[in-house]
C-alpha cells in the first residue's frame, strides 16, 4: 500500500521545547522558576559596538612604551575620604550566605591584589571579607541584616541599595537550604527558614527621605565615607538625577544582565533595561546637572572583557563593576565539574540554581564539604589575573584610540553594528554618521 | 553638672561630634540640647555611656544606631527614631512618628505617647514600649525582641512576623499575615513585668494579650499563596 506523503514534523516557535518544558515544570510544582544570575536572553550589548581606532585624524599611543593611566577616585563630592582605585573595575555586592566564606575571601584577596574594591551584600560584613579586602564597600540594604554602626565605620564606603538590574522593584529570598547556623546568626533569624529581603527600605520612602537618611549615615561616620546609591536599570535618567538630588557621591547603575543570588526567572528576564541602554541616559542626567565626573558613575551588568570595560567608559562611565564574571574567574560553572552538573540536571555554563546551595564549585553554597573545594588563595590569584587582563585589554583599546587615560575614551571613538545598539548607545551606525533619534535627522 | 548645646547657635555636625566624642570617652556625662527645632539625625551614632536630654521635638532618625547612651526627647520624635539601635535607652516623652525603632537590635525604646505606622518594622532584638497606641503595619517582618503596647494597635499588626513577641493591652484592629494570638505563659508574664517596670508603665502584665508568628510562612508552600 502506498504511504500518504506527510510533511516533516514541525516544532512551534511559540511553543518551543524550552517553553513547553517550563509549562510542564510549572504544572508539576505549582511555583515559579527561581534561579540565580542575570538575564540570559540576547539583548543589544557591548558586542554590538566597535572602536574606530586612530588613523589620519588622531594618532595612537605606543602599546609597550607610552603610559595609559587606569586609576579612578570614587566619592569626591562630599566624602572626606574618597576611595582611590588602581583600576576602574570593582567587585559588585554579593552576600555572605549566598556565597560561601571562602568565596568571599577569594573575592577580597583578588580585588586587593589588583588594587580595587570589593563589596558586601545582604547579610552583613564577615571577618573573611573585611580582613582580606583592602577596600570594602558596605551595602546598606532594605533587610538591614547584620547592620551595625561598628561595621559601618570600618567600611571604606557605604552603598545604599535601592535596586539591582536583575530585579528592579523586587526583593530577594535566601532559601532555607542555605541558612546555616552562622548565616542565621548574622541575620537574627531561625536556622533553616526562607529569609526574605524586602524590596523597600523600612525607614524611608522616596528621594526626599533618602536625603535625610544619607545625612544620618554621614553624621554617624563623621562624613568620611563615600556614599554610593545603587539602582537597577529601570528609568536611568530620572533615577540618576534623583540619586544626585538625594546626595550620592557615587551612583552604581546595574543593567538587566546583572546577576542575583536568587529571583524569579520571570523577573530576571522581563523587568529592566539592558545595560547598554542605561548608560547614555544616566550620563545625560549627570551632565544636565553639571555633575558628570563629580558624581562618579559605576556601570554593571554583563561586563566580561576589557572591551566591555572600555566601551562602558567611552560611553561616560567612571568605572565598571563585575559580579558574575568574577565568580566565573573563581571557578563557577567550570567544565571540570561537568559530571556533577549533569547529576544536578544541568551542564557547565548553564548552572544557575545557586539558591539550592549544591554548587559543585563550592562558591554559591554553605555546604561545609563543597566549600572545601574552593581554595581562597588560588581562587583569589585567578581573580587577580582576570582583573589584570581586563585592565590590559582596556588600556590596549584606549591607546589604539590615542588616549593616555582610559577615562579619555569617548563616544566619538565608537560606532555601532546594529540599529538597536546605535540607538541605545547614541553612536553612529557603522559606515554612517547617523543613529536613530539623532537630532537634526 | 550638664553641658548645654544650643542648636540655635551650634551646627548639627558640631553637636553630634561633641556627643559622639563624649560617648566614646566613656565619661558618663550629661548633655542638654536646646532649640532642637525638629533637627534631623540628632544624637545619632553615640557609642558609650552618656545622657542626652533634648528640649523640644526632633526630626528624622534621632538616636539612630545608638549604643549604650541614654537619650531623652522632651517632645515628640520624627520618623525613624532610634532606628537600628543596638543598646541603651531612648525615651520619647511625646509621640513618635512612623518607623520608630526600625530594625533595632537591642536596648529599650520607651515612647510615652503614641507611635505611628510601622513601629518596630524589621526589629531584630530591640524592646519597644509604647504607652499609647500604635499605627498600622507595626512589627512588619519583626524578627526578634519585644513590642509592648499599652493602648490599641492598628491594622495588620505583625504582618509576616518572625520571632518577635508582641504584647497589646488594648484592641487590635487586625492581624497581619501569619500573626496569631498566642498563650501567655509564665515566662511571658515575667518578660512583660520586667519591661513594664523598666519603662515606668502603669499596667499589669495580666492585662495584655500576646501575639506571635504562626510560622506557616517560614518556608514557601504553594498552598499558602493566598497569604501573599
Amino acid at each position: 500500500m502506498d504511504k500518504t506523503p506527510q510533511t516533516e514534523p514541525r516544532q512551534s516557535w511559540t511553543f518551543s521545547n524550552s517553553i513547553n518544558s517550563e509549562i510542564r515544570r510549572a504544572a508539576d510544582t505549582g511555583i515559579y522558576d527561581i534561579r540565580g544570575g542575570g538575564a540570559k536572553r540576547r539583548v543589544p550589548h557591548f558586542d554590538d559596538l566597535l572602536f574606530l581606532g586612530a588613523s589620519m585624524s588622531r594618532y595612537p599611543l605606543e602599546g609597550y612604551r607610552e603610559k595609559c593611566e587606569t586609576s579612578v577616585t570614587l566619592g569626591m563630592r562630599f566624602a572626606k575620604k574618597p576611595i582611590e582605585l588602581k583600576i576602574p573595575i570593582t567587585i559588585a555586592g554579593m552576600s555572605f550566605g549566598s556565597l560561601s566564606g571562602p568565596a568571599k575571601e577569594a573575592l577580597g584577596r583578588g580585588a586587593s591584589m589588583a588594587g580595587t574594591s570589593t563589596t558586601t551584600g545582604d547579610g552583613g560584613m564577615t571577618e573573611e571579607e573585611r580582613g582580606h579586602s583592602d577596600k570594602l564597600v558596605y551595602q546598606y540594604l532594605p533587610s538591614r541584616y547584620g547592620m551595625n554602626p561598628d561595621d559601618l565605620r570600618r567600611a571604606d564606603a557605604i552603598e545604599i541599595v535601592v535596586g539591582q538590574g536583575a530585579k528592579p522593584g523586587g526583593g530577594g529570598m535566601l532559601l532555607g537550604q542555605k541558612i546555616t547556623e552562622r548565616v542565621a546568626g548574622m541575620r537574627d533569624l531561625p536556622v533553616g527558614i526562607d529569609q526574605r529581603s524586602a524590596c523597600r527600605h523600612p525607614d524611608w520612602t522616596g528621594p526626599d527621605d533618602l536625603e535625610i537618611k544619607i545625612l544620618e549615615l554621614r553624621e554617624i561616620t563623621n562624613w568620611e565615607k563615600p556614599i554610593y546609591i545603587k539602582v537597577g536599570g529601570a528609568r536611568p535618567y530620572y533615577d540618576v538625577a534623583l540619586a544626585c538630588k538625594a546626595g550620592a557621591d557615587v551612583i552604581v547603575l546595574d543593567g538587566m544582565q546583572g546577576g542575583t543570588a536568587a529571583t524569579q526567572d520571570v523577573f530576571i528576564e522581563h523587568v529592566g533595561q539592558p545595560t547598554l541602554a542605561c548608560i547614555r541616559p544616566a550620563v545625560q542626567a549627570l551632565q544636565d546637572l553639571g555633575l558628570h565626573r563629580e558624581v562618579q558613575l559605576v556601570v554593571s551588568g554583563g561586563i566580561r572583557t576589557g572591551a566591555d570595560v572600555a566601551k562602558a567608559l567611552a560611553l561616560g562611565a567612571d568605572a565598571v563593576s563585575i559580579g558574575t564574571a568574577a565568580l566565573v574567574a573563581l571557578g563557577d560553572n567550570d567544565p571540570k565539574w561537568e559530571a556533577e552538573y549533569n547529576k544536578l540536571g544541568t551542564t557547565a555554563g548553564a548552572y544557575d540554581d545557586w539558591h539550592e546551595g549544591r554548587d559543585p564549585a563550592g562558591i554559591t553554597t554553605q555546604d561545609a564539604e563543597l566549600m572545601k573545594r574552593l581554595d581562597p588563595e588560588a581562587a583569589g590569584r585567578k581573580l587577580r589575573n582576570y582583573l589584570n587582563v581586563l585592565t590590559l585589554e582596556c588600556q590596549t583599546l584606549a591607546r589604539a584610540c590615542g588616549h593616555n587615560h582610559v577615562h579619555n575614551l569617548e563616544p566619538e571613538d565608537l560606532c555601532a553594528l546594529t540599529m538597536e545598539a546605535a540607538a541605545m548607545a547614541q553612536v553612529p551606525l557603522a559606515g554612517t554618521n547617523w543613529y536613530p533619534g539623532k537630532p537634526g535627522f | 553638672m550638664s553641658t548645654t548645646l544650643d542648636m540655635a547657635t551650634t551646627e548639627l555636625r558640631e553637636v553630634n561630634t561633641m556627643l559622639q566624642t563624649a560617648a566614646k570617652a566613656h565619661a558618663n556625662e550629661n548633655y542638654i540640647i536646646t532649640n532642637a527645632r525638629g533637627s534631623h539625625a540628632m544624637a545619632c551614632g553615640l557609642d558609650g555611656p552618656l545622657t542626652v536630654n533634648v528640649k523640644g521635638s526632633t526630626g528624622y532618625y534621632c538616636a539612630g544606631m545608638n549604643k549604650d547612651a541614654t537619650i531623652i526627647v522632651e517632645g515628640s520624635a520624627g520618623p525613624g527614631v532610634a532606628e537600628n539601635m543596638m543598646s541603651g535607652v531612648v525615651t520619647i516623652e511625646g509621640d513618635a512618628s512612623q518607623y520608630a525603632g526600625a530594625t533595632g537590635h537591642g536596648g529599650l525604646l520607651n515612647i510615652k505617647g503614641n507611635a505611628s505606622s510601622r513601629c518596630g518594622i524589621s526589629m531584630k532584638g530591640i524592646d519597644i514600649v509604647v504607652h499609647g497606641n500604635i499605627g498600622h503595619m507595626s512589627a512588619f517582618m519583626a524578627q526578634k525582641g519585644n513590642l509592648v503596647v499599652l493602648g490599641d494597635a492598628g491594622d495588620a499588626l505583625g504582618d509576616s512576623l518572625y520571632e518577635a513577641r508582641l504584647f497589646v493591652r488594648g484592641t487590635v484592629k487586625s492581624l497581619g499575615a501569619d500573626c496569631v494570638e498566642k498563650e501567655m505563659r509564665p515566662e511571658h508574664i515575667e518578660i512583660l513585668k520586667e519591661l513594664l517596670e523598666k519603662a515606668g508603665a502603669d499596667a499589669r502584665p495580666e492585662e495584655f494579650k500576646r501575639y506571635g508568628s504562626a510560622r506557616k510562612l517560614y518556608n514557601f508552600n504553594i498552598d499558602h499563596a493566598d497569604a501573599y
